[in-house]
């Protein structure tokens, strides 16, 4: 499995950020955003058969989040923390690799 | 099987975390065009971080850039409703005299481009300073609570636009900066949409390498505002090409004379004369758009309206210097 192209940020943030006011109240750590698990908002989540996927990049360039980024091979890798399932990506996708099941949790 | 690459840089501009709507396709716009933007800078200057980003006030500087935490990636500064355009040809003036390369972009909504910010905008066009302004029209004030702008088309529900007995909704025609913008002569003006990130890409990154002003319109939906289905963000965008609500042209040097218009797809025929578009025949009817939208729903059952929505969509064409045919919906 690929790593997070946030990853850094991620990190950064957790050992950078303090709640001191910053002068100008400037945000000083970029992609700081990160730290918002917005997956919470989730009800249907995507579903991924790669076996179908003839990588198109269809899903990943219209992710607005963006929660899809791509593998060593180039497959779209689904980052649940920050997905917010509007279901573009299943919507879009041209051989149906990905299909909207409701979440159980 | 070979590994196929993707299209456009890996690179993020635009953090995940932010508080967009779920299927907001501006947070999709905000993604391509710094993406591009990069591609573009690093083709041009050899540096893909060479951009800093001036924003208006708007949607999606409401949703990056909730204190303490910010979502992008790249230098940006959030400043009033009315003066992005300032902003920018500031920072632009600022690096010539420093000697810094690069290239400055703006963002503003429609409220911040259209209505609020076209003063500033126009002055930064008139002044020709090193500066890419991308509107994301997403045709009313989101933000606030979907109030009408001058960007919001005929029809169309708002809060401060509300059909009834007495009133169709929207009453005035759409307000097109793109092209108040190329009268102002600058070397390129677009419109580009989500619903074809390919050709947006392509018109950003052209607009990123022109030495001067470029002003793109961008297309971008808005499911809470338009009382549309979150998935089908990106189809309605295509649906507004492809029924011709939406047109994608370029415009170079202000020469209305050669105007380049891309095709619209969805099976429309188009008529070139000497390499110029002067018809397009349209196979889908604007109905096919207006309905997945509730703003619309009160014109299905006022067929004078309709027909002024249709008529106001020809004249926009008109001024392209293309004519247009409008199908009617089946019954």
């Amino acid at each position: 499995m690929a790593e997070s192209p946030f990853k850094e940020d991620i990190e950064r943030v957790q050992k950078e950020y303090s709640e001191k006011m910053t002068l100008g109240a400037v945000a000083v750590i970029p992609g700081s955003s990160v730290v918002n698990k917005t997956g919470s908002w989730r009800v249907f989540m995507p579903e991924f058969n790669k076996d179908k996927c003839v990588r198109c990049f269809l899903c990943y360039i219209y992710c607005p989040e963006p929660a899809i980024y791509l593998d060593e091979e180039n497959y779209p890798v689904f980052d649940y923390d920050y997905c917010k399932g509007c279901g573009i990506c299943a919507n879009e996708c041209p051989t149906k690799a990905i299909v909207m099941v409701r979440e159980t949790k | 099987m070979a590994v196929r690459k993707p299209p456009i840089t890996t690179r993020e501009y635009w953090a995940p975390g932010h508080a967009a709507c779920a299927g907001c396709g501006c947070a999709t716009g905000m993604r391509l065009v710094t993406k591009a933007f990069s591609e573009a800078m690093e083709e041009k200057y050899g540096d893909p971080d060479a951009f800093a980003i001036a924003h208006a006030t708007g949607c999606m500087e409401v949703v990056s850039a909730v204190f303490p935490y910010t979502a992008w990636k790249a230098p940006w500064i959030h400043v009033a409703f009315e003066n992005a355009a300032a902003v920018a040809a500031g920072i632009d003036a600022a690096w010539k005299k420093k000697g810094i390369k690069g290239k400055i972009l703006a963002f503003g909504g429609d409220g911040g481009t259209a209505d609020i910010g076209l003063q500033a905008l126009s002055g930064m066009l008139e002044r020709r300073h090193n500066v890419v302004y991308v509107m994301y029209d997403n045709e009313a004030y989101m933000n606030t609570g979907i109030q009408r702008s001058s960007s919001t088309p005929y029809g169309a529900w708002t809060t401060t636009s509300p059909p009834g007995k007495y009133s169709v909704g929207e009453d005035k025609p759409k307000k097109w900066v793109a092209l108040i913008a190329a009268a102002h002569q600058v070397p390129y003006v677009a419109t580009a949409s989500i619903g074809n990130p390919f050709d947006l890409v392509k018109k950003v990154k052209k607009a990123a390498k022109v030495d001067g002003p470029a002003f793109i319109q961008m297309h971008c939906t808005c499911p809470t505002g338009w009382k549309s289905p979150i998935e089908k963000s990106v189809e309605l965008a295509k649906l507004a090409i492809e029924t011709g609500v939406w047109p994608l042209f370029e415009i170079e040097n202000g020469d209305f004379n050669h105007i380049k218009i891309q095709s619209p797809g969805g099976g429309a025929k188009v008529k070139r004369e000497g390499g110029k578009v002067v018809a397009i025949e349209f196979k889908k009817p604007i109905e096919e758009y207006l309905k997945m939208q509730g703003r619309f729903k009160h014109l299905f059952k006022r067929p004078e309206a309709m027909e002024e929505l249709r008529n106001q969509i020809k004249e926009m064409w008109k001024v392209l210097g293309v004519e247009v045919t409008l199908p009617k919906a089946e019954e």
